[in-house]
């Protein structure tokens, strides 16, 4: 795999921001009841993540070292405010749904840890790459949890009806837990344990080995 | 010492960055007001003419708008405040929230179930459609707590001031699913034809726990739960309540009302 391909398409697989970077958990959390909503959110947070990525790259020669995290902050917080207005203007619907956690993006990890972690040390088309890929990687995961949360939570996708709910007169109980952000824990627990199981190499060392009780078989010695 | 990290680049780094940034941020918001404004005031006027059964594909939200009459009115005195101009009578997202910190221009309330400020103002904007100088139906704005916050919504009702023709919310943050079904079509049909007022003129409507018996005669006054969702209902009972009782729009009503029945006897 050449270098650049390597980069755009790395954090989607083998170095997923969410799934073994465990950043940007919140916002998965909390806007993927709704597949359409979860789409912009992911457009929003990838061109967040891939144009900082470009900027930061492209002044980091200049950064003063004292300063850079709020640097690289100010960029952060320029861009998600602009996505938010035109948002606003463009799709007031979906920005209404969004609200808080569009301007959230700011606090969002995985672009900070992108800005920090990659962009400072690379020249900025690796670095914009980067971004994209990890925009992806973010993305992948949370539109795997919104269909699954609207499928189950309410029978629909794209709020096209395809289990008739009982609200409306059909048959399928919508199921409330798929609806809550909760849920969202454990479908992502789910895919990490899978992604694992595909590619061994992701698994932690356990921290912590409780010791065997070794009371038994040991011999124990005659005190003297 | 790295050449980056003198004094004076640092201050010429942060302050271009600041700069560049703000003037970028700017230039967007204010390119971009127009369309936001368009889109809030869009949104408004379609959910005003939603809850009056009003809003169709064919024609647009603007078109169909047009048919509609502003008036600010008085809650304290029930008379129509003519010294207020409806076109400027804030346009912000929410109506007269302004007027509510005048103690002058408000009143205050004993409780704090249905509204988060201690006052309620005493002008509010309503909305008449009108067909062939009769009025056809009058939109209401009604506000109050939910689970997670304010709901903000628009009630219409029919000319004899006691039957509902909609509830629409505009601006909520109800769990979505759950209390967020107040968006829910189906839920909303529910309300078309039910009476406010009790014999005795008190407001009876309300949204029960479970489903409405529809051969109880109680029916015309309740409405079903939103399962799972019991303190968004139970808050939107509570705003009803109070927005259509003696401290919302009762007093208004009330003189509307006669108004209307003084006419007909002319008329007839």
């Amino acid at each position: 795999m050449s270098k650049t391909r390597e980069v755009l398409l790395n954090p989607i697989f083998n170095d997923n921001p969410i799934a073994l970077q465990i950043l940007g958990i919140c916002s998965a959390l909390a806007v993927t009841s709704n597949l359409y909503v979860t789409l912009i959110m992911c457009v929003a947070l990838t061109s967040v993540v891939s144009l900082s990525n470009l900027f930061v790259s492209i002044i980091r020669h200049h950064i003063p070292t004292n300063v850079r995290m709020i640097i690289q902050m100010t960029i952060v917080a320029s861009l998600v405010i602009l996505v938010d207005e035109l948002l606003k203007a463009y799709d007031y619907e979906s920005s209404k749904t969004l609200s808080v956690f569009v301007g959230l993006i700011i606090t969002n990890c995985i672009v900070m840890g992108r800005a920090e972690g990659f962009a400072m040390q690379n020249s900025p088309w690796p670095s914009f790459l980067d971004g994209l890929g990890n925009g992806i990687g973010y993305s992948l995961i949370l539109i795997i949890v919104a269909t699954i949360r609207e499928f189950f939570g309410s029978g629909s996708l794209f709020g096209y009806e395809i289990l008739v709910l009982v609200q409306n007169g059909g048959w399928y109980p919508g199921n409330n837990f798929a609806l809550l952000p909760l849920s969202s824990f454990f479908i992502i627990g789910v895919f990490i344990w899978l992604l694992r199981s595909w590619k061994t190499g992701q698994i932690e060392e356990p921290e912590y080995r409780i010791a065997r009780n070794n009371l038994e078989t040991k011999e124990v010695k005659p005190r003297i | 010492m790295n050449k980056n990290d003198t004094l004076l680049k640092t201050l010429f780094v942060g302050i271009s960055v600041c700069l560049f940034c703000s003037i970028i941020i700017s230039t967007a918001a204010v390119e971009l007001r127009g369309l936001q404004q368009q889109n809030k005031l869009k949104d408004q006027q379609s959910k005003i003419l939603s809850s009056a059964g009003l809003l169709t594909n064919k024609t647009s939200v603007s078109e169909l708008f047009s048919s509609i009459e502003e008036k600010i009115i008085n809650l304290e005195t029930g008379e129509y405040e003519d010294s207020l101009d409806p076109n400027t009578f804030n346009g912000r997202l929410f109506e007269s929230q302004d007027y509510s910190k005048d103690l002058t221009t408000s009143i205050v309330l004993s409780s704090k179930k249905v509204l988060t400020s201690k006052t309620r103002e005493n002008f509010a904007k309503i909305y008449f459609y009108k067909e062939g100088g009769q009025i056809k139906a009058i939109v209401l704005p009604v506000r109050g707590l939910g689970l997670w916050g304010t709901l903000y919504g628009y009630l219409a009702i029919e000319p004899d001031l006691e039957t509902i023709i909609g509830l629409e919310y505009h601006t909520h943050k109800e769990t979505p699913g759950l209390g967020a079904e107040v968006d829910n079509p189906r839920w909303k049909s529910l309300w078309k034809g039910k009476k406010i007022y009790s014999q005795s003129g008190e407001v009876k409507i309300s949204v029960i726990k479970g489903l409405v018996d529809p051969d109880s005669s109680e029916a015309d006054y309740q409405i079903d739960g939103l399962s799972g969702a019991t303190i968004t209902s139970t808050g939107v009972s509570n705003m009803l309540s109070f927005w259509l009782g003696d401290l919302g729009y009762g007093k208004f009503l009330k003189k509307l009302k006669k108004e209307l029945e003084e006419k007909e006897i002319f008329n007839v």
